[in-house]
């Protein structure tokens, strides 16, 4: 197995969660995207981690850090929609544009 | 017994197979237009992740992968796509206007990273599965509560703060 | 580990302090479905606590069995490791601790029972009861702690109950600033908890290796220190270090000025906060880790030099006792009198008697807990709520005999009257300092001995003596007590007509529709009014009368003239006053009684120093017998003179001669020390730093700009003639024109859009990675 293998399947999957980011308008979706690009940084993690075969656990221990971290995000995350959805009855972000200048 | 080499020929089809259904996947999550099926796409995508970490020999990361992803955080994305709308079904103002501006940014950022990659680990091989020192979960636990203890404290105080500010923010009143 | 004969109660000790966090949660948790509110689950699990305890003592004391030395009961089990250091969580049960353990299940116990009246019907009752459980377990974690960080987990399990029971009434703003400050200031100490278990660890570490042990464990840091027969600069830090968190924790000089704001919570908190618990628990680290402080800060070295424990002690003993004499609060009295105590223990620990001043934590214990008892009990029937002796005390004597009684005989307990009990613990205190050659500090003690003694019966006289006043008088603070006050009186004269029985038994749980328990209680006493005559009117009101402080959540029921308190109250008050008195026989050096010493200190072996103690004499303790009497005698007629019934010429001396009054205010405002905290310290800190900014600024910068500004001028003037006026105006417009310009282009990107920004984001993360890439190759 090749190396680039796995890093060129996580950059696609980055890729792809950032055009998410940017396309979606559903808050909900931006944060699917979101999981997406975080994924894709584990995917790395641990074929470095292999590739590295040095039988330290870094990298296991780092991905799974990542995905405690996601888990604590996604949650946060919803939190905030949840939020916005009863304050706005709409979760589109187009609608959110207080910040503009 | 399977030689190594017919090992490696397996794992290399399996990664083809499931990087296939993962990128599919990745593409219906980000242009379906039903959030629900967004949402069953990314199911695929994220066990699909977990079946390449048990091709790197990470058999507990590609368990907690199941367990959180696919268990909990998915319930939890169904759970706000049920709260936060009346309707569950096809719709076509899920994207925003300018939403052909995410195609050429993220081409280019492929472009940057595959050129980096391509030119960086062209031929550099994983080592191959009778070489590749085996990271149990054994030695998993022992790193997370030896070396890395202090991050998991912070870890847990973040998941704390998560967990009380995930309540602060949605709680009713 | 494990010493087989130690029996069931020694080997199980680890069960003390597990029995009420499991209570604790489960009063937080079903609390409030249980008929009592989860007031029972806490006092089942004190008093399950209390004879766990009292068998681990009966055992201790056959275990002893007239033996110099005997081994302590350890036991423990691998909390957690990292790195090869385990962290163990188990139970050191040597004399101390059992003595300590004894006490805190025994006064938590009493406490407990006492709560269950003092605070009927407050509107966090439940709260209240898993917040003093939770507290008692943190005590009890730390007394038996087996190694140092199960000693800070109970020790910061206290800090944060203690900051949940001051705060109790976190409604007024006052009481949460209280907890704050109590918390706060504990913490500032705690840093030193942190630090000194951080440098004993290290320093004991290779000592601690070589025996098989870690140097978290207090038994191999006590062997470590005692092997150490000279000082060592480990020792030293590590002794001050841990001595400041005991200074934050005991209300010690410094740092003292939480314990009497600690008064806000309600009084079972201060009485236990200041008795057993919290304040001691300072005193008991150091008794605890004695030979680290022992060899650390030379205590040794007897009256050769003073060490820091000593000093703080005696400075401690001195400023709480004057600051005693002008507080109007009675409650705050006996704070400062806790302080004073504190001080002693500290002192005696400092010149090296172990014994007394443990035995003082142990006497000290009975009679403080009583005294602030009683305190709570005044306030709740005679005073309505009022902590205020000159305003709302006097003359209660003759109300509430049962509680004078217990103040009077817990009083001459704290004031070392001889064959009370304080008299067999101080008194040695203060005779250990002469004999180890510490004269000042005896000097000190039978200042502190006097002092105390004068301000106890300051307190007596305004509380119990003299013409009462405000609400000991009878009268009504508040006008809605007055209603009450008619409503109870109405229905006794009126009582006869049917139609007033009616509207009365309908009206009576009116108030409590809330809580059934307390509307059928209510009802009764309402009955008793009803049916009987006017004498038993005032019975039955002792009954119903509701428990609340100033601030309970209802306070709709009535007040009458002060009463003696209801029987919940007054037995734990009794059961302390009795074990006031007879607590001290236990080691009563003037009878040859020395059961205490036997039983507790005989933690000596090879991790322990060796201690002498004062022989007693009756002819030594002469000095310390006259001060207190002549405190008494002098006290009295200062009290008779100025607050007695007559006017006189002493009357509000205090305002009309200026020494006096500067004397009075110095004491009022606490030796200025908050103000020295908030403003100089503070301020001081803060302040400097910004003075120095500013005269650099004004001196250096302004200089400089200045002496620029004139070269600048002239430069200026002739450059503004040619250059300025021609070339630069085009050039300032011009640019103007163009950041407007640029402005006016750019302000799309702002839309406040996240999609937007986030497809800013990536793509200039985009580009800027190829530019690298494309650069690299």
């Amino acid at each position: 197995m090749l190396i680039n293998q796995f890093l060129i399947l996580g950059a696609i999957l980055f890729c792809i969660g950032v055009y998410g980011v940017i396309a979606r308008k559903n808050a909900v979706m931006v944060l699917m995207s979101i999981e997406l690009i975080l994924n894709a940084v584990n995917l790395n993690l641990l074929a470095f981690a292999l590739n590295n075969n040095n039988g330290g656990a870094d990298g296991q221990v780092f991905a799974l850090y990542v995905i405690a971290i996601a888990a604590a995000e996604v949650g946060v995350g919803l939190g905030l929609v949840l939020l916005i959805y009863r304050n706005k009855r709409s979760i589109s972000l187009d609608e959110l544009s207080e910040m503009k200048g | 017994m399977i030689l190594a080499s017919q090992a490696l020929v397996a794992q290399n089809i399996a990664f083809g197979i499931i990087a296939a259904i993962m990128i599919f996947g990745a593409f219906r999550v980000v242009t379906t237009k039903n959030v629900v099926h967004a949402a069953l796409w990314l199911v695929m995508v994220l066990a699909g992740a977990a079946a390449q970490y048990l091709l790197v020999y990470a058999e507990f990361v590609a368990v907690t992968q199941v367990l959180v992803y696919v268990g909990a955080v998915m319930v939890l994305f169904l759970f706000g796509v049920m709260l936060t709308r009346a309707r569950i079904g096809a719709e076509n103002d899920l994207n925003n206007k300018h939403a052909a501006i995410g195609i050429p940014v993220a081409l280019l950022m492929f472009a940057a990273m595959s050129i980096a990659l391509i030119k960086d680990f062209k031929t550099h091989k994983l080592p191959s599965p009778s070489k590749a020192v085996r990271v149990d979960t054994r030695l998993v636990s022992d790193s997370i509560f030896g070396p890395y203890l202090l991050p998991f404290w912070a870890l847990s105080f973040v998941l704390l703060v998560a967990v009380i500010g995930a309540i602060v923010l949605a709680r009713k009143d | 580990m494990l010493a087989a004969d130690a029996g069931w109660f020694l080997n199980h000790a680890f069960l003390i302090p597990i029995i009420p966090a499991v209570a604790f949660a489960v009063i937080i948790f079903f609390g409030k479905r249980l008929p009592m509110k989860g007031s029972e689950v806490g006092i089942a699990s004190m008093s399950a606590s209390l004879v766990i305890a009292i068998g681990a003592a009966v055992q201790w004391i056959q275990r002893v069995h007239g033996e110099e030395y005997t081994e302590p009961v350890i036991r423990k089990v691998v909390w957690w490791q990292a790195d090869g250091i385990q962290f163990g969580l188990g139970q050191h049960i040597d004399g101390l601790a059992v003595m300590a353990l004894l006490l805190v299940a025994f006064i938590s116990t009493l406490v407990q029972i006492y709560s269950l009246e003092y605070l009927r019907g407050d509107r966090r009752y439940t709260h209240f009861f898993a917040a003093l459980t939770l507290f008692s377990a943190g005590m009890l974690t730390m007394v038996l702690a087996e190694n140092m960080v199960q000693l800070i987990l109970g020790w910061e399990i206290m800090g944060l109950c203690s900051f949940m029971l001051i705060g109790h009434w976190w409604e007024e703003a006052a009481n949460s600033k209280a907890a704050l400050k109590a918390f706060w200031t504990v913490r500032v100490g705690d840093v030193g908890l942190m630090v000194g278990t951080g440098i004993i660890f290290f320093g004991a570490s290779s000592y601690a290796q070589a025996h098989g042990s870690n140097g978290f464990s207090i038994q191999t840091i006590n062997e470590w220190a005692s092997s150490h027969p000279g000082q060592s600069s480990v020792l030293l830090w590590g002794s001050v270090a841990l001595f400041i968190a005991c200074i934050g924790k005991s209300g010690q000089f410094p740092l003292h000025t939480w314990l009497p704001d600690a008064m806000a919570g309600p009084t079972p908190v201060s009485s236990l906060l200041h008795s057993s618990t919290m304040v001691v628990a300072g005193v008991f680290l150091v008794a605890r880790l004695y030979p680290v402080f022992h060899a650390g800060l030379e205590i040794n070295a007897f009256g050769q030099h003073f060490n820091l424990i000593a000093v703080i002690g005696g400075i401690t003993i001195i400023i709480a006792a004057g600051l005693a004499f002008v507080q109007n609060d009675i409650k705050k009295v006996l704070a400062y009198s806790t302080v004073s105590q504190l001080g002693y223990m500290m002192m005696g620990l400092g010149v090296g008697a172990w014994t007394p001043a443990v035995f003082h934590i142990f006497t000290h214990a009975f009679f403080k807990c009583c005294l602030f008892l009683c305190a709570g009990s005044v306030s709740h029937s005679g005073s309505h709520h009022s902590f205020d002796m000159k305003k709302d005390m006097g003359g209660l004597r003759k109300k509430m005999p049962y509680t004078f009684a217990a103040w009077v005989l817990s009083t001459a307990a704290l004031c070392g009257v001889p064959f009370f009990s304080g008299f067999f613990s101080k008194d040695e205190i203060i005779d250990n300092a002469h004999h180890n050659g510490y004269n000042v500090f005896f000097v000190v003690g039978l200042v502190g001995a006097f002092m105390t003694t004068a301000y106890m019966t300051r307190a007596t006289y305004l509380t119990f003596f003299g013409k009462p006043r405000g609400a000991a008088a009878g009268a009504h603070p508040d006008l809605q007590a007055e209603e009450h006050a008619s409503e109870h009186e109405t229905p006794i004269t009126a009582a006869t007509t049917p139609a007033n029985i009616l509207v009365a038994s309908v009206d009576a749980p009116g108030p409590h529709e809330d809580d059934p328990v307390f509307d059928e209680e209510d009802a009764e006493a309402e009955a008793g009014v009803l049916v009987g005559a006017g004498a038993l009117a005032h019975g039955a009101d002792d009954d119903g009368h509701g428990g609340h402080d100033a601030h309970g959540a209802h306070d709709a029921h009535g007040h009458s003239d002060p009463h003696e308190s209801p029987p919940l109250i007054l037995v734990p008050i009794l059961i302390l006053a009795v074990l006031a008195v007879a607590a001290g026989y236990l080691n009563a050096a003037a009878f040859h009684i020395e059961k205490f010493t036997e039983w507790v200190a005989n933690t000596s072996g090879n991790a322990f120093p060796t201690l002498e103690s004062a022989e007693f004499t009756w002819a030594k303790a002469v000095p310390s017998i006259l001060l207190v009497l002549a405190g008494f005698a002098v006290s009295a007629g200062v009290c008779v003179a100025i607050y007695g019934e007559k006017e006189s010429k002493l009357d509000g001396i205090t305002t009309r001669i200026a020494p006096l009054r500067w004397i009075y205010n110095f004491l009022l405002n606490k030796y200025y020390l908050d103000e020295l905290y908030e403003k100089v310290i503070v301020r001081g800190i803060a302040g400097p730093i910004a003075k120095g900014v500013y005269w650099v600024n004004q001196n250096v910068i302004d200089g400089i700009v200045n002496q620029a500004g004139i070269g600048a001028r002239k430069t200026g003037a002739w450059v503004y003639r040619n250059i300025d006026q021609r070339v630069v105006d085009g050039a300032v417009n011009g640019t103007g024109a163009a950041a407007r310009g640029t402005g006016t282009a750019l302000q799309p990107a702002q839309s406040g859009k996240v999609n937007q920004y986030g497809a800013l984001l990536f793509g200039a993360a985009a580009i800027g990675a190829l530019v690298l890439v494309i650069v690299n190759t």
